[in-house]
């Protein structure tokens, strides 16, 4: 019972977020600021997690596509790996996990300290001075953030199977078309933007109802992450499922 | 110049637990008015209902024709810019500097130049003591200083009604006698209405126009400062006594098995102590809501303690 209160305050939440993303002024410093502070924290750590990603995916294929007599195609599985599926996967855990983590943090902090009342006493929403431009800010991030992850997963993946297995730079570029074609990237965008959106959305939700001191601020972040973890890796497989469905895929 | 609210049959309760119930009471325009009460009655959340920040589960809140708990949220901030409120450790934004804090309100809402606004962030810097402490955060200053600068900050809008939530709630006495001058001082020169919630006894019989007492989740009594400080009402003499004897214990309420083997031990509320002189502000010049010493009383008939509104020592006035 009291989880479906939660939805559905989490819901109202959403919706009067939603209502004031057009409402003027629009706060745009704090939309840069913001989107500074969640490319910085999430940047380093994005690449450095994609990068193992895309060099397990030629470790794997490398030594069984050989047997196969398939080696040039070891570009094109890295490409549809990257791009489909690791480049969202690895954007919703560092956005989840840095990013989210860090707007809860620091708007549960807020929470406690009665900043948040003495901004609604000043007259000031804080959902529209302090959680739209963070939502915002987190989708434009994560949309970057996929961009970041696919490059270095496919280079990571090259630099193994090239410099490492010993396959040839050539046929590995040759085959990025074989089976990856354009809307796999456009649906990966789509994804990073709806996991930005969902993980800031969690995030401030959980950090602006935070309460019970310092101890509060930590268990709201800590359910921020899980939540925002479980609720991407779920919308991950509605938003495949739905892909395959509705382009049509090359050699099918 | 001041704006009455009128509060009636206000009911608020946490889920199943009841805070206050039917709590009615008139805050005169451009008056002081202390609400009193042990801790744990839900002062600081009579405040916070009388902002809209939180939702009482009946009753209205009048503050010029408009009721509060039953405004769409979009018209509450409307409202809301009426008020200033000191909220009990300043709430002062961690990531401001003291500058940039007070400023906060006059750019989100008015279009003042970067020169105006420094004009009057100095100039209520000025009032509340703190000029020179403008580049410092929050987290450098003292507790004395953030409450300041948080008054600084509730006052900038030039509100109409001003709260204060525990302003002497961690302050040594010296600051507390410092910041209820300030509080006189600025009533006389804003004519704004002001709410003070506190359990500091010395501040409630010296600073107000009139006094509140909440116990036991109903308001016990409200009026003139005064008929409370002159009352034989159990429970009003004894928490503006400070004293152990009377129907107020450790845990809220004495049962009756307590109530009766105090009185068979004989214990007896002491005398009634003098009543003070209201606290003048500084400049001795006059205060729009300020009433003759002895006025009530005397038009009501009763007899104040003796030694009543003599000018006692010199500690009174800071």
């Amino acid at each position: 019972m009291r989880t479906l209160v939660a939805v559905g305050d989490f819901l109202i939440f959403c919706g009067r977020t939603l209502g004031a993303v057009f409402r003027r002024p629009w706060q745009v410093r704090e939309f840069v600021q913001q989107a500074w502070f969640l490319s910085s924290v999430s940047i380093m750590p994005a690449a450095l997690v994609s990068i193992p990603f895309g060099a397990v995916i030629a470790l794997q294929l490398g030594s069984l596509v050989r047997q196969l007599g398939a080696q040039s195609f070891t570009g094109a599985a890295s490409v549809l790996a990257v791009v489909r599926e690791a480049g969202p996967i690895v954007t919703a855990l560092i956005i989840a996990g840095a990013g989210g983590s860090a707007i809860c943090a620091d708007l549960g902090a807020r929470k406690i300290r009665e900043e948040l009342d003495a901004m609604r006493v000043l007259g000031i929403d804080p959902v529209h001075r302090l959680v739209v431009p963070r939502v915002l800010a987190s989708m434009l991030v994560a949309v970057l953030l996929n961009g970041v992850v696919s490059v270095v997963g496919v280079s990571g993946g090259y630099f193994f199977n090239v410099i490492m297995q010993g396959g040839t730079p050539g046929s590995y570029l040759a085959s990025f078309q074989a089976l990856g074609q354009l809307p796999d990237l456009i649906s990966g965008e789509l994804k990073a933007l709806v996991f930005g959106l969902v993980a800031a959305l969690v995030a401030t939700y959980l950090g602006m109802n935070a309460k019970g001191g310092p101890k509060g601020v930590g268990d709201a972040v800590n359910q921020s992450v899980v939540i925002t973890f479980m609720l991407l890796f779920a919308l991950n497989f509605v938003l495949t499922a739905v892909y395959f469905q509705v382009v049509p895929q090359k050699g099918s | 110049m001041g704006v009455e609210v009128r509060v009636e049959g206000l009911t608020k309760s946490f889920g199943r637990t009841p805070v206050w119930s039917d709590v009615s009471l008139t805050l005169p325009a451009g008056e002081i008015s202390v609400l009193l009460g042990p801790s744990g009655t839900g002062k600081s959340v009579f405040l916070k209902t009388l902002v809209g920040l939180l939702r009482p589960d009946r009753g209205s809140i009048w503050i010029e024709g408009r009721d509060l708990p039953a405004l769409p949220e979009r018209e509450l901030y409307e409202v809301r810019k009426l008020f200033g409120v000191l909220f009990q450790d300043g709430a002062l934004f961690g990531s401001m500097d003291i500058y940039d804090n007070v400023a906060f309100p006059l750019r989100e809402h008015t279009r003042k130049t970067e020169a105006e606004v420094r004009a009057i962030v100095a100039e209520k810097l000025d009032m509340v003591g703190l000029t020179g402490a403008e580049r410092k955060l929050p987290g450098e200053i003292s507790g004395g200083m953030r409450k300041r600068a948080g008054l600084a900050r509730a006052l900038v809008l030039d509100p109409q009604i001003v709260l204060f939530d525990e302003p002497d709630s961690g302050l040594d006495p010296v600051r507390t006698a410092y910041l209820n001058q300030l509080i006189v001082d600025l009533n006389q020169q804003l004519d704004a209405t002001f709410l003070i919630v506190t359990h500091d006894i010395n501040t409630a019989r010296t600073v107000p126009d009139n006094i509140g007492l909440i116990y036991h989740g109903h308001l016990a009594m409200f009026g003139p400062r005064e008929m409370l400080l002159s009352s034989t009402e159990p429970v009003v003499r004894q928490f503006l006594n400070a004293q152990r004897v009377g129907p107020i214990g450790m845990s809220e309420e004495k049962d009756a098995d307590e109530l009766a083997a105090e009185a068979a031990s004989g214990q007896r509320l002491a005398a009634l102590p003098p009543i003070p002189l209201q606290l003048r502000p500084s400049d001795d010049g006059p205060r729009r809501a300020e009433r003759i010493p002895g006025q009530w009383c005397a038009a009501n008939g009763v007899t104040p303690p003796p030694g009543s509104f003599r000018p006692v020592a010199v500690e009174e006035r800071v």
